[in-house]
């Protein structure tokens, strides 16, 4: 072998873990953030549910005790982000990697699937951390003013995360790429409707009500309510159901998960 | 870097889908620093065996070394060191191809200069343009640059000049001969026979799972039935001379009326006696030419079908 250094002279090597994960983050943030349906999913449904439901006397969302509209529909509009990031949007654009196997050339690369699937983590939350901030910005332009502690908040949000994450690349990893668009689209607007979103909960019947009630866009959009708009410490019964949902769907994706 | 071990060796890989057995028994040795073509028509079972040896796909049978570890169980050790060419797809719908190409090079710790790559394998052109809109050629070229893009040791393509017009097939061939000029093993997968004999060291033609032939292009060439020399001349000339001056084994005959056919070992010293023969007769042999073996005649004679069907 001759020891001058051609073009293409072999000198193999990974990044540092960190850098790789920073990286693969950064690629899939700008991916999402490319996307059109995803920016109308992620960001125009839930600002415009705001700003609409909170101006129109639309739907009823009950007694108010003074308060106003937009302190019922903020927390909501906040569960819904979540909703469509961690769950929707993460579901659609995974079943679609794994279906043009870029998941699959992924996996040829140094970055472990595990440092990718905490990249996809990360995208997501940066995401959400966008979608949070514009919501919460508009929310008090129209004169929102929310109570209780913003720790207990956070952790919401992170437990939904958990349990939508879960369940989205649950779809993602094991139906067809075009089934898990249907179905993540459909189950967007059931549970934006029957999920206490916009609707609360108790205007449905009674049986429906408590089954309703342990979905996790319920769960998290009344704990979110009950901290935000009744200055509640902990809502831990809403905690507990996100945390089984997001035991249950994070441990199934693991176990069902399919790369190609 | 000079080691023993070569870069993969194969020996009786199975691998079955369901009751389909794709791969039957293939082995084969790929020594480092070569160019080695699996050459076999559609469903000889290349990826299969490919994707194996990328850790992608388990074996129901038979041993897999790449550079003499197991793929199954040293993923994590071979990525940085093996670089992959899927047969297709691999890239982001919404990413742009030289974006593409800079995320994987972050992930290696001493990448190739992407504007470097971008120039060799024209994909300046792609500019902002995402991956879903590339011509499939353009889709072909940066799957190689994402493939070599970490300076590997060792590099599997399969199917790289698949659909590419002459151009970019020529361009995809002379950074194959600079890859293994530098000292890169590269392993690709092809059904053009022409591009296994320009390129490789070593071919191994694949048919239903198995290695059916081994061997440098000419060896294969030469192996076997033998090549031919053709000429034209007057019709019914005696060739009773000619044959007992000809090395045993060769043969010379009028195939149609006034066409003659030499076949044998043909060298410059059968030439001469053909020629010499010749000229003692008066004979001008027009349109005297030596016709080679190709790949696509080895294939036929081994399987008595069209590589290409
Ligand atoms: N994932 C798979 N499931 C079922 N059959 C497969 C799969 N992959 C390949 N095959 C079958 O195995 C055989 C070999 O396929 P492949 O390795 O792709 O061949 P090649 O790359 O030489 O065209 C083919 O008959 C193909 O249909
Ligand atoms: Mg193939």
């Amino acid at each position: 072998m001759t020891t001058t250094t051609g073009t293409f002279t072999p000198d193999p090597g990974a990044a540092p873990l960190g850098r790789m994960i920073a990286a693969q983050t950064a690629l899939e943030t700008k991916m999402l953030l490319r996307n059109g349906e995803q920016l109308l999913l992620t960001v125009v449904i839930p600002t415009l549910l705001l700003v609409l439901f909170s101006a129109v006397d639309v739907v009823d969302v009950g007694e108010l005790h003074g308060q106003k509209r937009v302190d019922f529909l903020a927390p909501g509009m906040l569960a819904l982000a979540v909703l469509s990031t961690a769950f929707t949007g993460q579901a659609i654009a995974t079943g679609f990697e794994r279906r043009y196997g870029v998941l699959k050339r992924l996996g040829a690369t140094p970055l472990p699937r595990w440092g990718l699937m905490v990249a996809k983590t990360g995208c997501v939350l940066v995401v959400e951390a966008l979608q949070v901030a514009l919501l919460t910005a508009i929310a008090f332009s129209l004169g929102w003013s929310p109570h209780g502690n913003p720790l207990a908040v956070v952790l919401l949000l992170v437990l939904g995360t958990a349990a939508f994450s879960g369940l989205g690349l649950l779809m993602a990893g094991t139906l067809r790429a075009e089934a898990t668009l249907a179905a993540a689209n459909l189950v967007f607007v059931l549970l934006l409707v029957g999920g206490g979103v916009i609707v609360p909960l108790d205007k449905f019947p009674g049986g429906v009500e408590a089954v309703l009630n342990l979905t996790p866009i319920a769960a998290l959009s009344d704990g979110l309510r009950d901290v935000l708009q009744h200055g509640a410490s902990m809502p831990w019964a809403d905690a507990g159901i996100l945390v089984v949902w997001a035991v249950l769907g994070l441990g199934l994706a693991a176990r069902f998960f399919r790369w190609e | 870097m000079d080691s023993p071990q070569p870069a993969v060796e194969i020996v009786g890989l199975v691998k079955t889908y369901g009751d389909k057995t794709a791969v039957d028994g293939l082995g084969l040795t790929v020594e480092r620093g070569s160019v080695t073509a699996v050459l076999g028509p559609n469903g000889a079972g290349k990826t299969t065996t490919i994707e194996v040896c990328e850790g992608y796909r388990r074996a129901d049978g038979g041993t897999v070394r790449v550079l003499g570890l197991d793929p199954a169980v040293d993923g994590e050790r071979l990525r940085p060191r093996v670089g992959v060419m899927l047969q297709s797809g691999g890239v982001y719908a919404g990413a742009r191809a030289e974006e593409m190409l800079r995320h994987v090079a972050k992930l290696h710790a001493n990448p190739l200069d992407v504007p470097m790559l971008v120039e060799r394998l024209g994909l300046g052109s792609c500019g902002r343009t995402t991956y879903r809109r590339l011509s499939g050629g353009q889709q072909q070229r940066l799957a190689l640059a994402l493939a070599v893009v970490g300076r590997p040791e060792l590099v599997f393509l399969d199917e790289p000049t698949a659909g590419l017009d002459p151009q970019a097939r020529r361009a995809t061939w002379d950074l194959v001969g600079d890859l293994r000029a530098d000292g890169v093993t590269v392993v690709l997968t092809t059904h053009f026979m022409d591009e296994a004999e320009q390129l490789a060291d070593d071919v191994h033609i694949v048919d239903r799972g198995r290695v059916i032939a081994s061997g440098s292009p000419e060896a294969l060439c030469r192996d076997g039935a033998e090549n031919s020399l053709r000429f034209a001349g007057p019709p019914g000339l005696d060739l009773t001379a000619m044959v007992a001056a000809l090395p045993e084994g060769a043969k010379a005959f009028e195939v149609a009326r006034g066409s003659y056919r030499v076949e044998g070992d043909i060298d410059p010293q059968l030439l001469a006696t053909v020629t010499s023969w010749c000229a003692q007769h008066g004979v001008m042999p027009e349109k005297l030419t030596v016709e080679r073996r190709t790949l696509e005649d080895v294939f036929l004679e081994l399987t008595g079908r069209e590589l290409r069907a």
